[in-house]
């Protein structure tokens, strides 16, 4: 029951245990999301859109009203639904692949046009769901099923930063951060300021979580840490880079 | 509450795009989301005039994906969604629409065809009839009525709506650049003065109530995990396609009983059937005519019917063979006499080509 309790309220006990793999950081993401969605009391009032890719296996995750879209079509469905129905506060989830490549348009004219939405983008480095291939924010030199042999920035660009692209477009009153499941506190503290500026109606928000993907970095549990405390955080790095009013945390 | 749009019935002179805005607002529309294409840019610039005065929105999106997933959006909050396009927009438009087939999301998309493949002319085809019917990964589940005058634009873009909400399937008015162009006389009308009920559209998510406590939560999805649960959760869909297709198929067909030939068409090809058909009637020349209104589902039972008394077809188009599929799928099996066709690909069609192909084979 100890366990049980520890769940946000606003999880789907009868999903759980969750169906990510052991060691994911979405089951990390979305603990945060919960507690955020049980603070604020948001409940009745979210969608969630969850993309295709290892963010779909949370459809069901929480007790709140959820529509898997189609891989990197969550932002505008949830644009849709809050141009329709100002009265929601639609947050969509979806990975790197998603939220950089396949979606990339979306994400970038989301920002443009300042929606009133949130995207979270989990950044894993790699494409899971489907075995592991080089996403947008594969590091230079990472093998993956499509850079067996490491990546070639000189071939395949470096490392989308999110984040930091979002910023550079983003209009007054967005709130745009990068945080990490290995920092809980400070992830919990992004989450929180997000999901705030969508209450109160300010603009876009966006959130960039570095997770982790042992399946396919085939990593145990300490060069999991390890890659993404040292490897990701030399190209990622945490903090607030956009807030409504301006003030920031490094 | 925004006055009605359309006060009483009044006889209008306009082109075809604005009659499609025109008739979303008099359908209760709630808001369109759009991409730029010719021939249906129109469409949006008559909306964005009329729906702030009538409490409706709009939003132009960065291409037509985007237009087709918002639309969706739109509706699963629980409002009258549409949008507009054509050729490349169509293509693109398969991939939301295929979600709208799975998930039951009843979106109207209107399309003035274009000239085909690829960028081609802004102007005319009826080469989007593949598309519209059976594109994207998925078996079909659409609606599509092709309309033939600015009347039937009207008509069918209300109709549309009532259709969509009722049944779940995404629904096409499927028009071309010609129809979205030209001006002619047409009758603009408030549906309920004319008895005509308008469904009202229910929210999919957002419901009342916290989700877990007051209710259940909504959770969609568009992804199964093995095929038999696939085959569980899309079998039923079909079933509920085929008891609609009985309600909504919709045809023309005049001068068939005593017919020697009849002329096959549909959209705005099927009027130069018609002339055609009269001239020939006048010179003692029996001349039937058959056109499919809606081409998903397609008017199978109406066209083996009219087979069975006369099998002697001239089938136009301005495609290549795109009608002539669905035709064929119709009439499979049954015996007929003659099958004469005219593609003309992206090229309109008169009825002086039409009466001269037929003189000639009749002699």
């Amino acid at each position: 029951m100890a366990e049980h309790l520890a769940m946000p309220k606003s999880w789907n006990t009868e999903t759980k245990p969750h169906k990510f793999c052991p060691g994911c950081g979405h089951g990390l993401v979305l603990k945060v999301l919960g507690e955020v969605i049980d603070e604020l009391e948001i409940q009745d009032r979210m969608v969630f859109g969850v993309d295709i890719g290892c963010s779909l296996l949370a459809w069901d995750f929480f007790n709140v009203d959820t529509v898997q879209t189609h891989h990197g079509r969550t932002n505008p469905v949830m644009v849709g639904i809050k141009r329709a129905n100002p009265k929601l506060l639609p947050i969509a989830y979806m990975g790197d692949g998603g939220g950089y490549a396949i979606g990339s348009q979306h994400l970038v004219n989301s920002a443009f046009r300042n929606e009133k939405i949130m995207a979270i983008v989990v950044n894993n480095c790699n494409y899971g769901m489907t075995g592991g291939q080089m996403s947008p924010t594969t590091l230079p030199g990472q093998k993956t099923e499509t850079s067996p042999y490491g990546r070639d920035a000189k071939e395949t660009g470096n490392p989308t930063l999110g984040p930091e692209m979002v910023a550079a477009i983003a209009s007054p009153g967005a709130y745009v951060a990068r945080a990490s499941v290995s920092n809980m506190k400070q992830l919990k503290r992004f989450m929180k300021k997000a999901v705030e500026n969508q209450i109160a109606g300010n603009g876009f928000s966006f959130l960039e979580v570095i997770s982790s993907c042992p399946t396919n970095w085939r990593t145990n549990a300490k060069q999991t840490w390890a890659f993404m405390e040292e490897e990701m955080a030399k190209y990622f790095k945490t903090g607030e880079l956009r807030t409504p009013d301006e003030s920031k945390e490094g | 509450m925004a006055e009605k749009p359309i006060q009483e019935e009044k006889r209008v002179f306009m082109t075809g795009n604005e009659v499609v805005a025109w008739a979303a607002v008099a359908a209760g529309a709630d808001i369109m989301y759009g991409y730029p294409i010719t021939p249906q840019n129109e469409i949006m610039h008559y909306w964005t005039r009329l729906a702030p005065k009538h409490g409706k929105k709009f939003l132009q999106t960065e291409d037509e994906l985007s237009a087709g997933f918002t639309t969706l959006g739109g509706a699963l909050a629980g409002r009258k969604s549409f949008s507009a396009t054509a050729g490349p927009g169509t293509t693109l438009f398969q991939e939301p629409l295929s979600m709208a087939e799975m998930m039951r999301i009843p979106v109207v998309v209107i399309v003035q065809q274009r000239g085909g493949p690829s960028t081609a002319t802004v102007i005319y085809s009826q080469q989007e009839v593949n598309m519209v019917t059976f594109g994207g990964n998925g078996e079909g589940w659409r609606v599509v009525y092709s309309t033939a005058t600015h009347q039937e634009l009207f008509d069918y873009t209300i109709k549309a709506f009532n259709t969509a909400w009722k049944y779940r399937f995404p629904t096409f008015i499927l028009g071309d650049g010609y129809q979205a162009k030209m001006r002619e006389p047409l009758v603009m009308y408030n549906p309920e003065d004319r008895g005509i009920e308008m469904i009202k559209p229910v929210a999919s998510l957002g419901l009342p109530g916290t989700p877990g406590k007051d209710r259940d939560a909504v959770h969609l999805r568009n992804t199964y995990s093995v095929e038999e649960e696939l085959y569980d959760a899309t079998m039923p869909i079909q079933e509920d396609y085929e008891k609609m297709s009985k309600e909504v198929v919709e045809w023309d067909e005049r001068n068939v009983d005593d017919a020697d030939i009849i002329i096959i068409s549909h959209g705005v090809v099927s009027r130069a059937a018609i002339a055609a058909m009269n001239r020939l009637r006048e010179k003692g020349v029996k001349v039937g005519y058959f056109r499919p209104i809606t081409l998903r589902p397609f008017p199978d039972e109406q066209l083996q019917k009219v087979a069975a008394k006369c099998s002697n077809f001239l089938l136009v188009e301005s495609a290549l063979g795109q009608l002539a599929r669905l035709v064929k799928s119709a009439l499979f099996n049954m015996p007929i006499d003659n099958f004469d066709t005219l593609y003309k690909p992206g090229v309109g069609v008169t009825a002086e080509e039409l009466v001269q192909r037929i003189e000639k084979t009749i002699k």
